[in-house]
């Protein structure tokens, strides 16, 4: 037994460090080992931290969790500060999803990236992402959260900018960066809050505490008390915010498509994206104790669900559509949580990870073939050049639309069943958001299939000419991705929702257990499926995809009809909602006034120019003076002798 | 095996007995001779700094490897050194700076090599008697002495308006230090004592106190700098050689840092207490008002000492707050600054020897032609923000978990960094690193060579390091940090 533990401890280590090891080999010894050199060892890496992953959520079924210390990484005064892992159904689970993306996405790459220059370096910088986002959800304290929380900040950056020629991507990669930063400040206070609060960043010493502390007051404005659980709770949503992509932070992730669409799949769709997620579901026995925060949440997941899938519908770039439905699908994620539904949360990020996965490596396909056009306009009808692309894109759509048997159905309808639930203020919106979501899904989503696959042929001659299915490197991931999409959603809901898998990993409150209330009449996967197509959501989905068919594939003038007549709301659409121009202008130009005016006026004209130079020029001025009084002349040097003297006498006698 | 070895003499005396050396040795025809003397002496100077560290007792309190001997009896003026946690880090940071000046100088400098070799090495030792020092006169001829060779550095191998830059320097920290002279004189009239630890037992009224703190602020606030008083170290960045830049970033402003440590907050703790609303007002100036004049400039060197001294900010704001975190973070910030300014003046120095220009215009697309320089580029520009897994983020993040216990908004102010930061700096990196080569000089520029690699690479090396694993650096300042936090909490009205 105890020699089995020291096993088990030593694979914990090997899913980050393997990775990690590639990332160094193929980052410094690129060259050396060359093109096939890097690939290979950064996808046996990945690939041992995926067996290991296996093998260790499988230990984790038979009930054996760990939490423990790596090695002590700083003291002060009396807190250690350690890094540290939490093996757990939670955290075992999100291993197996990173390192599966993650494998499929290592393979794609040397079919995707086969021409490139920095084709090393591509592999160095997403095998460095795979260690950092597995310390972030293997850690077992807040301090190693933070540290993988800000390094797959890092290398999504230099993946985003990836193409450091291009101004789109330099522009979009500082622009995530700083968005992050922007949650990442809420990020830290909420961990200082709870270093000042439970005096430790322990996973599981606050978690203990925290049923003690849930009354705990603090007053940010004199006479006007919070509750410091609600604050904490806002302060690491914010943090969520930036990460996961939630309105009003929302605005980086677009942007981030300027990076190589394999980065798309794994970073900004099915795994760091998703970090957010996974900390407030981790974070379940703090966020439980205080509404308020949870209706924060409720609203900012349903605005976010909503608003961003409208602008799912204008986008022609096919990775931008893509973006904007992971923009959505988040929110509906968030939405989840906020109704306490932590479970389904995580159940919606892992079905997401493989069918997102999958349509931005099916996008991706499709750009290869299409010699790195993006544009929906010159596409159509690669159905029959591109079958495998196609038929795997189709699975994709219809998982993503929430389409039984497919794993989105299962997810995403339990979200909206949490949603009308919940109780809670904000949910009323959060559950109308969520359910009109579902048409403006489906729409988009097959929008995009029938524009891309259907219809006419838009490319020119050149490209269509050369059009052919994607080589086997490409399309195997697709495959392999394809067949979760369908099979996870009816193999996992069972345990994951309605059973015991998440343990006491996850802490839902019984008051607010609305998970229990759709447990209680569940019967099994086929009266689920029976319930869900007799739903509103299912028809909803069903209109969706209609009128995408007779807009798309009938009546193919209409939406230019349609969009000329609708004026400003598309104008606004066209726009997202001017968050970009805004944010230009008051964020980014405001910084750059204030601080040119600071600079030029506080520091040049009042503290230089007046004091220090003003010193100076007093300093001569007395000078000059003085000057005046060294006359040479003996008389005048005597005159001011004796009257000195007179004054001196004079104080004397007087004093 | 270090035991009777007088080690903090050697590691005053050696740089500066190899800098006279290289004086006399130098001629203009032979300047390699001068070059490996005085990386002979820098690397000597080193060494014997490292049983300092090695041999250190991170359990025991008070001073260690203590030398006491007498110098000026009649005034009762001792030649007394020691150390503790927090200056033997200070002091193992200096000698190992003074080796990579050493090595980045090597090829740069080419008029007068001995002198500016000779320049580096006596300020080294003088730094480090600074450091060093338990004697409040040997501390104060130190703190002077030093003024002389940096002023001759930015004044010689300088830049063209390098007179304004040194003149603006030299008074600026000559009038401070003054006043702290005057204090020190006062106070040997009240106790009998110049040494240090007299003075941190020796009672003193309020209005006393605040006098001496802010005659002690005047000195060290100048050197740090805080704001308003930061003026000077832009225009001597921007004049100075890149040595000149490295050292004074990443050493000179730490002794402002360490004066607050060692003389005015256990001097003067009831006016510290009493004034350390001002003194968190000025840091968060510091940390936000020069936050936004960074992102403005134009210079590179100019944008990296704004950046310093808001760095600075997060010293002041967590030696101010008085708590653990706090303090520890204060020095952990000191430390990491030395690793990480030098490191990016350096870059900039890179840069500088190739096209001879600071302005980031001129820059751009770097990545292109010295793909190994973006690199090391990108990790310093990262640490400068403050990204876990680097030096910088240990003691941001500690100063700000400490602030945030005693003030929420405080932290929230602080944390601004985070934003602000990362904007100045990556911003920077975009423009000069990133994008297509504009200008055609650029694309001509060669990629570092082998001296470059060894002098980033250590910084890269002593970076990561520090942010992977501080455990050490923590460990050894412990109880230092504790005494002194302990000395300076308690009253000395009664």
């Amino acid at each position: 037994m105890v020699a089995n533990m020291i096993d088990m401890q030593n694979l914990y280590l090997l899913v980050p460090l393997a990775p990690l090891a590639g990332s160094i080999l193929a980052g410094f010894l690129g060259r050396v080992i060359g093109r096939t050199g890097s690939h290979l060892v950064t996808i046996l890496g990945v690939a041992l931290s995926f067996a290991a992953s296996v093998a260790i959520l499988n230990d984790v079924m038979h009930g054996h969790t760990f939490n423990g210390t790596v090695y002590q990484w700083m003291q002060i005064g009396s807190l250690k500060m350690q890094v540290g892992f939490l093996i757990d159904p939670l955290s075992a689970m999100m291993m197996v999803v990173v390192t599966f993306v993650s494998l499929m996405v290592h393979i794609y790459t040397i079919g995707y990236m086969a021409d490139d220059p920095g084709y090393q370096r591509f592999f160095c910088y997403i095998s460095l992402f795979t260690f950092s986002m597995l310390m972030l959800v293997m850690s077992n304290n807040f301090m190693q959260l933070f540290f993988g929380w800000e390094a797959v900040g890092l290398v999504s950056y230099l993946l985003i900018g990836f193409w450091f020629t291009k101004p789109t991507a330099i522009y979009a990669n500082l622009k995530a960066f700083l968005v992050n930063r922007v949650g990442d400040f809420g990020f830290i206070l909420g961990i200082g809050l709870i270093l000042a609060t439970f005096h430790s960043l322990d996973y599981s010493q606050v978690f203990g505490q925290a049923q003690n502390m849930a009354s705990a007051s603090i007053s940010l404005i004199p006479g006007d008390p919070w509750k410091v659980m609600s604050l904490i709770c806002i302060l690491l949503f914010v943090g969520a915010m930036g990460k996961s992509a939630q309105f009003p932070l929302h605005v980086w992730l677009p942007d981030s498509m300027e990076g190589p669409t394999p980065i798309s799949a794994l970073i900004h769709a099915a795994t760091m994206v998703t970090a957010g997620i996974f900390m407030v579901a981790r974070m379940s026995p703090l966020f439980e104790l205080s509404q308020t925060a949870r209706s924060v949440v409720l609203v900012i997941g349903g605005i976010t669900a909503l608003f961003m899938a409208f602008l799912g519908v204008v986008q022609f770039d096919i990775k931008r559509v893509i973006a904007y439905s992971t923009l959505s699908q988040l929110g509906y994620m968030t939405v989840a949580l906020g109704a306490s539904a932590y479970p389904v949360a995580i159940f919606h990020l892992m079905t997401h990870a493989f069918f997102k996965a999958l349509l931005f490596l099916a996008a991706g396909s499709v750009i290869i073939a299409m010699h790195h056009e993006q544009d929906m306009r010159k596409m159509g009808g690669l159905k029959k050049y591109m079958p495998i692309t196609y038929w795997t894109c189709v699975v994709g759509s219809l998982a993503l639309c929430g389409i039984p048997p497919f794993a989105g159905f299962f997810s995403k309808d339990a979200i909206i069943e949490a949603a009308s639930l919940s109780t809670i203020p904000g949910a009323g919106f959060a559950h109308f958001a969520v359910l009109a979501g579902v048409f403006v899904t489906a729409l988009y989503t097959f929008r995009m299939l029938f524009m891309t696959f259907h219809g006419k042929e838009r490319m020119d001659h050149h490209t269509r000419e050369h059009l052919h299915e994607s080589p086997w490197v490409v399309t195997l991931p697709l495959v392999l991705l394809a067949i979760p999409s369908v099979l996870a959603g009816f193999m996992f809901i069972r345990p994951m929702l309605f059973g015991s898998f998440f343990g006491s990993s996850i802490y839902i409150a019984p008051a607010n257990n609305v998970l229990a209330q759709m447990g209680s009449h569940f019967e099994g996967i086929g009266p689920f499926i029976l319930e869900g197509v007799s739903a509103p959501p299912f028809w909803i989905a069903l209109a969706g995809i209609l009128t995408a068919w007779y807009l798309y594939m009938v009546n193919t003038r209409l939406p230019e009809v349609i969009r000329q007549k609708s004026g400003w709301i598309y104008t606004v659409l066209d726009h997202k909602y001017g968050f970009d121009e805004f944010n230009d202008w008051f964020f980014a130009g405001g910084a750059r006034r204030f601080g040119r005016g600071l600079w030029k006026f506080g520091d040049v004209t009042v503290i230089d120019g007046f004091f220090v130079n003003g010193a100076a020029r007093v300093v001569a001025l007395c000078s000059r003076v003085m000057r005046l009084v060294q006359s040479g002349y003996i008389y005048h040097y005597a005159f001011a002798m004796i009257i000195g003297v007179f004054a001196l006498i004079s104080w004397f006698v007087h004093g | 095996m270090f035991d009777g070895l007088p080690l903090l003499s050697l590691a005053i005396w050696v740089p500066i007995v190899a800098g006279i050396l290289v004086l006399l040795t130098g001629r203009d025809s032979s300047p390699c001779l001068s070059r490996w003397l005085a990386l002979a002496g820098s690397l000597a100077g080193f060494l014997v700094t490292v049983p300092l560290f090695t041999g250190f007792n991170a359990t025991q309190s008070g001073m260690q490897f203590e030398e006491f001997s007498t110098w000026i009896p009649a005034f009762n003026i001792n030649y007394h050194l020691g150390v503790d946690g927090i200056s033997m880090l200070l002091i193992l940071l200096t000698s190992f700076t003074t080796v990579l000046v050493v090595i980045a100088g090597w090829q740069v400098i080419q008029k007068k090599v001995a002198q500016y070799m000779a320049s580096f090495l006596i300020l080294s030792g003088l730094m480090i008697g600074v450091f060093a020092s338990m004697d409040a006169i040997l501390f104060y001829v130190f703190w002077e002495a030093q003024l002389i060779p940096m002023f001759l550095i930015i004044g010689v191998w300088g830049g063209p308006n390098r007179v304004y830059a040194t003149i603006k320097f030299f008074l600026y920290t000559l009038l401070g230090s003054l006043l702290m002279l005057i204090s020190f004189i006062y106070m040997y009239h009240l106790s009998g004592s110049f040494d240090i630890k007299d003075l941190q037992n020796l009672p003193l009224t309020m209005t006393v106190q605040v006098f001496i703190f802010i005659s002690f602020f005047l000195s060290f606030a100048v050197k740090l700098p805080m704001w308003p008083v930061h003026t000077w170290l832009p225009d001597a960045h921007v004049e100075a050689p890149t040595g000149g830049s490295v050292v004074l970033a990443a050493i000179m402003l730490k002794m402002g840092g360490y004066g607050f440590i060692r003389l005015a907050m256990p001097i003067a703790p009831d006016a510290a207490h009493a004034l350390s609303g001002v003194m968190i007002f000025l840091s968060l100036m510091a940390i936000i008002y020069i936050s936004f004049v960074a992102l403005v400039q134009t210079d590179m060197k100019k944008l990296i000492a704004y950046s310093s001294i808001a760095h600075m900010g997060f010293v002041t704001l967590g030696l101010f707050i008085f708590n653990i975190y706090g303090f520890e973070g204060a020095v952990l910030q000191m430390i990491s600054h030395g690793f990480v300014s030098a490191a990016l003046f350096l870059c900039v120095g890179v840069m500088y020897d190739r096209l001879h220009s600071r302005l980031i215009a001129d820059y751009g697309g770097i990545a292109n032609s010295m793909p190994v320089f973006a690199a090391f580029f990108m990790l310093f520009a990262m640490a400068n923000a403050g990204l876990p897994g680097t030096s910088a983020f240990t003691g941001e993040f500690t100063v700000i978990l400490g602030t945030i216990q005693s003030h929420f908004w405080y932290a929230a102010l602080a944390a601004t960094t985070l934003i602000t930061g990362a904007a100045y700096t990556l911003w920077m990196y975009k423009r000069v690193v990133f994008g297509e080569v504009v200008n055609q000089a650029v694309s001509t520029m060669q990629d570092l060579n082998a001296r470059e690699i060894i002098v980033l690479g250590l910084l890269a090396v002593a970076v990561l390091g520090m942010g992977l694993y501080p455990f050490p650096v923590t460990h050894v300042m412990q109880v230092s940090a504790h005494n002194l936090l302990t000395r300076i909490a308690q009253s000395k009205l009664h």
